[in-house]
């Protein structure tokens, strides 16, 4: 009898195990590596309401959000720092947690420990086979910025004109352009434009490289697309120029305290 | 192995796996759930007591940083409201009561006599709305209503968040918890011997102070700030000297409260956390009267009393513990309940009493949803005011354990079932032998908010 219980209990703790490894994803930023067992934890505690408990967005409150919490199973991410398509770096997820995405539900998650960030990001990659199946392409450059000058706003404005990014934000950046309402994200859910006027952060990042970024990048997963193969670097920082312009007359602009958290 | 063994084994394995089952994690609590769409879990290592997200989130001004925190954004219908309720049952027991040697004959002399009593009860209802009345300008309202007709106005505040653009600068006035150590307000236990901190109420045999603790609610202004990630942090605070009683009760003098902490990651175990507080104030000893009888706020006679100390939060992975280490002293006057116009009526070889206390609070928190508690705290007089009082009278010993179980939570509330023993051992204080006066606590029940 003895034996039988302790064969029996073996075969269980060894299904467990199995499953548990099956979807297990490493994650490495910096000096640390992630433990997806501990992420596990830690997403049942923060992450779960939201994300669902199978990472498919759909969460207990996620009914009540807009924008819709993050599909983990799609593996499908807006802010990267690689080309449209492709999987996100270990650290771009990291980024976004610590950060947040401004304009949604999602805070900031730096109050967590660093080991904690990476353990979350090792446990979220398991919800997509798309992390075991394929790798992440090599981030896209971001070279050195130009000065703003009067020209390289003008230069940017007619951009801004001639890419039609003023038919989704508007011709005042307002985020009311004639296409504004009819725009769907990749699940179909109805998605606003970023009102570039507001003075609020962006959904990435509030650094004139994260804007470059964002523009080379793309936004996967909402109508905004990849302007890495369409505009050069030069083109793109005429907009990032732009853009600032629009933000330039929002009512109280941005308080140290809301700005870009810092590196740490 | 027999037969029966085997089935017992099959039980015990039956209910474990049940039990773990059951205990599945925690997901959402009112009022700021409500308005950020947070599990309760994100802020509360077990609710109400906070994980540094939460206590970020509070230092922050009840404010995540982003575009739902001001009240503009929020749906109409929304309101910043949360009650809380603990219906129980509860025993309680005393083994040194005076009581009537011939129950009903108030002639018939005192005597010293065990007492139990026990039922259903209710504390009575906390009220909270909180929340933020712009970017960057935060309140809280605490009213809570009492059994019978008893009311009381506990926490009334508006803060100013993140002051020239800074973390480090933000600015608080009304009645408020001190930036306690541990807090009392989040405390995890309810029993009526263990539902508090007794070093943070504790006043010295025979003494007088107008000021009984830190944990209690005070008046005054605040300011405070923090890091980033909230690991360093820092609060001042100047009171009024009135025990956070309405009114303008005692003198004209303010007490100082100032607590600094900062938070260090050890790899593989968490966040720890050491911090050092100190309150520094002013009593009066006597009062002008009117008849004999004192005048609210004419207190004099000032004479000084601090409380200060150290303490740590300590984690290892789902193990953690909260150490708090206090020295208390009381000037000669106070300790004597003597008034300092009339030096002559202190008793022979009087001194300021002072002491040393502490505690250690552990906790094992399985999940969200189920955390097991356990605390010990011990009091020690180091000197007595009056060289006739027993060295060791005021000596308290106590200790509690307990756990709460979260089976429900939604988005709307949150439902924890509570199971708790405590004790306490005050030496020295039976009203007639002078023995050490023990109760006990035993107390299960629900503690829900919605």
């Amino acid at each position: 009898m003895r034996i039988r219980i302790s064969l029996a209990g073996s075969a269980v703790v060894f299904i467990s195990l199995l499953s548990t490894l099956a979807g297990a994803q490493e994650s490495r930023v910096a000096n640390l590596t992630g433990n997806a067992v501990h992420g596990k934890a830690l997403y049942q505690r923060y992450c779960i309401f939201c994300h669902g408990e199978f990472g498919d967005g759909r969460g207990d409150s996620a009914p009540y959000l807009d924008p819709k919490p993050r599909d983990f199973t799609k593996a499908t991410f807006k802010c990267r720092s690689t080309p449209s398509g492709s999987l996100p770096l270990d650290t771009d997820l990291y980024d976004t947690i610590s950060r947040g995405v401004h304009a949604s539900g999602m805070p900031s998650w730096k109050p967590l420990l660093r080991q904690e960030r990476v353990d979350l990001i090792a446990y979220i990659k398991g919800f997509s086979p798309r992390f075991q199946e394929e790798k992440p392409a090599a981030p896209l450059p971001i070279p050195p910025g130009q000065p703003s000058t009067p020209e390289s706003v003008k230069r940017g404005a007619e951009l801004f004109q001639s890419m039609n990014c003023w038919l989704c934000h508007g011709k005042e950046g307002r985020g009311n352009g004639p296409s504004a309402s009819s725009l769907t994200d990749s699940k179909g859910y109805p998605i606003t434009p970023f009102d570039l006027s507001s003075g609020m952060r962006f959904k990435c990042g509030d650094t004139d490289d994260g804007l470059f970024r964002d523009l080379m990048t793309g936004l996967d997963g909402s109508p905004m697309p990849s302007f890495a193969d369409a505009l050069k670097p030069d083109q793109i920082w005429d907009i990032v120029h732009y853009i600032h312009t629009l933000r330039a007359g929002a009512k109280g602009g941005l308080s140290q305290a809301q700005a870009a958290p810092k590196a740490e | 192995m027999g037969i029966v063994t085997v089935k017992r084994i099959g039980t015990c394995v039956l209910f474990v796996v049940v039990l773990l089952t059951a205990v599945q994690p925690a997901h959402a609590i009112p009022a700021f759930a409500r308005k950020y769409g947070l599990p309760c879990s994100a802020c509360h290592q077990a609710w109400p007591m906070l994980n540094n997200f939460g206590q970020t989130f509070k230092d922050n001004g009840y404010q995540l940083g982003n575009d739902r925190d001001a009240p503009i954004y929020q749906q109409p219908a929304y309101w910043p409201i949360m009650f809380r309720v603990t219906p129980q049952w509860h025993r309680e027991n005393n083994n040194r009561v005076a009581v009537d040697k011939v129950p009903g004959s108030g002639s018939s002399g005192l005597v010293e006599s065990g007492v139990t009593s026990s039922g259903f009860d209710l504390n009575g209802i906390d009220i909270v709305t909180a929340g933020t009345l712009s970017k960057n300008i935060s309140f809280f309202v605490q009213p809570f209503i009492g059994n019978g007709s008893s009311t009381a106005l506990l926490q009334t505040w508006v803060r100013f968040d993140n002051l020239l653009g800074s973390r480090w600068l933000n600015f608080k006035m009304g009645k408020f918890e001190l930036d306690e150590p541990i807090s009392q307000e989040r405390i995890l236990t309810l029993s009526n011997t263990g539902g508090f901190y007794s070093n943070y109420f504790f006043t010295p045999p025979g003494d007088s102070n107008f000021f009984t603790g830190i944990g209690n609610y005070q008046l005054g202004v605040e300011a405070s700030g923090h890091s980033d990630n909230d690991y360093t942090r820092y609060s001042v605070a100047v009171v009024s000297n009135s025990n956070g009683q309405t009114g303008l009760p005692s003198n004209q003098a303010y007490d100082v409260y100032t607590n600094f902490n900062q938070g260090f990651e050890i790899p593989g175990l968490g966040l720890q956390r050491v911090g050092v507080y100190g309150y520094f104030g002013e009593s009066p000893t006597y009062f002008q009267t009117r008849g004999g009888t004192p005048i609210p706020g004419t207190g004099t006679g000032n004479r000084s009393f601090y409380r200060a100390g150290a303490y740590g939060q300590w984690y290892f992975r789902k193990f953690d513990f909260q150490t708090f280490y206090e020295h208390g002293y009381d000037n000669v006057f106070l300790g004597n309940s003597v008034a300092a116009n009339q030096p002559s009526k202190l008793p022979v070889g009087a001194v300021g009493p002072s002491w040393n206390g502490g505690f250690v609070e552990a906790h094992y928190t399985y999940n969200p949803r189920l955390i097991a508690i356990g605390k010990y705290e011990l009091i020690r007089m180091s000197r007595q005011a009056n060289p006739g009082i027993r060295g060791n009278s005021g000596d308290l010993d106590t200790w509690t354990i307990g756990y709460r179980w979260y089976p429900i939570m939604n988005p709307r509330a949150g439902l924890a079932w509570v199971q708790e023993y405590s004790r306490i051992v005050n030496a020295g204080t039976a009203p007639i032998s002078g023995k050490d006066d023990i109760s006990n606590s035993y107390l299960m029940g629900f503690d829900f908010d919605f």
